[in-house]
């Protein structure tokens, strides 16, 4: 079955795994900006990500007609650097236009302090300037509940936000529901340890229904899969669903989502699609 | 809080006939970790906050009512909203506490 990952973070990957991915139906990613594992040391080593983000890795993913596109940001983690924070929020305006870029992303919050929030705020505030999609972080372990909360209500207090152009991402059973009810996508990473496993992730598309969810890797450095999907695809069959319900939540929905952008170009069946 | 009987596709025996044997192992490593807790050659940590929200998850899982898995999640989650006037770590712990002590694994882990 065709799928899309729509958060994969591949610059820490290696080319085995968009082998793997296009072996297993992957026909598109996206990759959000995020941490590196340590604190960047200034502005211009962000300059670089995103270079990186939108040249070598639409590069290497095409040879395996993968479609690769992007998110941009000063990612949460090191969102508490205020001064840090204004330095990227500047550069990343010049990199909007390029083709594969879709949006801001991921922005959100790491421990819910009070520099995270201005960071995310202004975040917002760029990608409401230049009309673009928003992918959201949403924190760790016990943070998640506190940070989603906090995210949610702000952006539902303000009305320029459109919920059909925000996606909510790393949602579980204690988040998805205020998630949804606000009108915002929600979206269920598939992580061995932390997060939802592909089973909790079925679990909760059971319950909630499969409007406005979607599932990704979100493989990164960490202990992740990058054909995580599969995985899903493989237990939701287990668990009886039908190919239409699956499909739905692996290609459709993130297809819908992603297709605000006028840059997304929606991947066909066994068709390579070039962004250039 | 919402009902969602009838909404997993298989059947009670159909559940346990295809994943009982991978949840009564996770039963058992989950005995065994606190068997080895008890074993622990120092017992320095009887009451973190750990171990604490553990055990208030465990009753959870045997007691009645449905949404065990949100339940034990937000037993798991620091539920004061108020934002933290600066970053006392760059990682989570895994459940709440205040004030949060260094954490052991800020330069390893916390890939998002």
């Amino acid at each position: 079955m065709n799928y899309i990952d729509l958060h994969a973070h591949m610059i820490s990957r290696t080319t085995d795994d968009y082998h793997r991915m296009a072996l297993t139906g992957c026909v598109a990613v996206t990759e959000p900006a995020f941490w590196s594992g340590r604190d960047r040391l200034g502005p211009l080593a962000f300059a670089d990500y995103f270079d990186h983000l939108t040249t070598f890795e639409p590069a290497r993913a095409r040879q395996y007609g993968v479609a690769h596109y992007t998110w941009l940001c000063l990612n949460p983690k090191e969102g508490e650097d205020r001064e840090l924070a204004r330095q990227v929020l500047a550069l990343i305006p010049e990199f909007l236009d390029r083709p594969t870029v879709l949006g801001i992303g991921e922005i959100g919050l790491n421990r819910v302090t009070r520099n995270e929030m201005a960071t995310f705020l202004d975040h917002v505030e760029l990608a409401l300037e230049h009309h673009q999609l928003i992918h959201i972080h949403t924190p760790h372990l016990e943070d998640k509940y506190k940070g989603t909360k906090v995210i949610v209500e702000a952006l539902a207090r303000d009305p320029r936000i459109d919920p059909a152009r925000v996606m909510v991402d790393h949602a579980e059973e204690h988040t998805a529901p205020m998630i949804l009810e606000h009108g915002f996508w929600t979206g269920f990473t598939l992580y061995p340890r932390t997060k939802a496993s592909p089973a909790r992730a079925l679990d909760m598309i059971e319950m909630y229904g499969p409007e406005r969810l979607c599932v990704a890797s979100a493989c990164d450095w960490g202990e992740s899969d990058p054909v995580a999907i599969p995985e899903f695809i493989l237990q939701a069959r287990r668990r009886g669903h039908g190919d239409l319900l699956i499909e739905q939540m692996v290609y459709g929905n993130p297809a819908r989502f992603l297709s605000q952008s006028p840059k997304f170009k929606l991947p066909r069946p066994g068709v390579a699609v070039s962004t250039d | 809080m919402d009902d969602y009987s009838n909404t997993c596709p298989l059947s009670q025996k159909q559940l346990l006939d295809d994943y009982f044997m991978d949840h009564r192992a996770q039963l058992l490593a989950l005995a065994a970790f606190l068997d080895r807790f008890e074993r622990s050659n120092l017992r320095n940590a009887e009451t973190d906050f750990r171990i604490e929200a553990f055990k208030e998850a465990l009753h959870l899982l045997v007691g009645p009512g449905p949404e065990r898995a949100r339940r034990v999640q937000l037993v798991m989650s620091d539920q004061n909203l108020d934002l933290l006037d600066v970053r006392d770590s760059q990682s989570a712990y895994g459940a709440p506490v205040h004030p949060a002590p260094a954490h052991p694994h800020d330069e390893q882990e916390g890939a998002q």
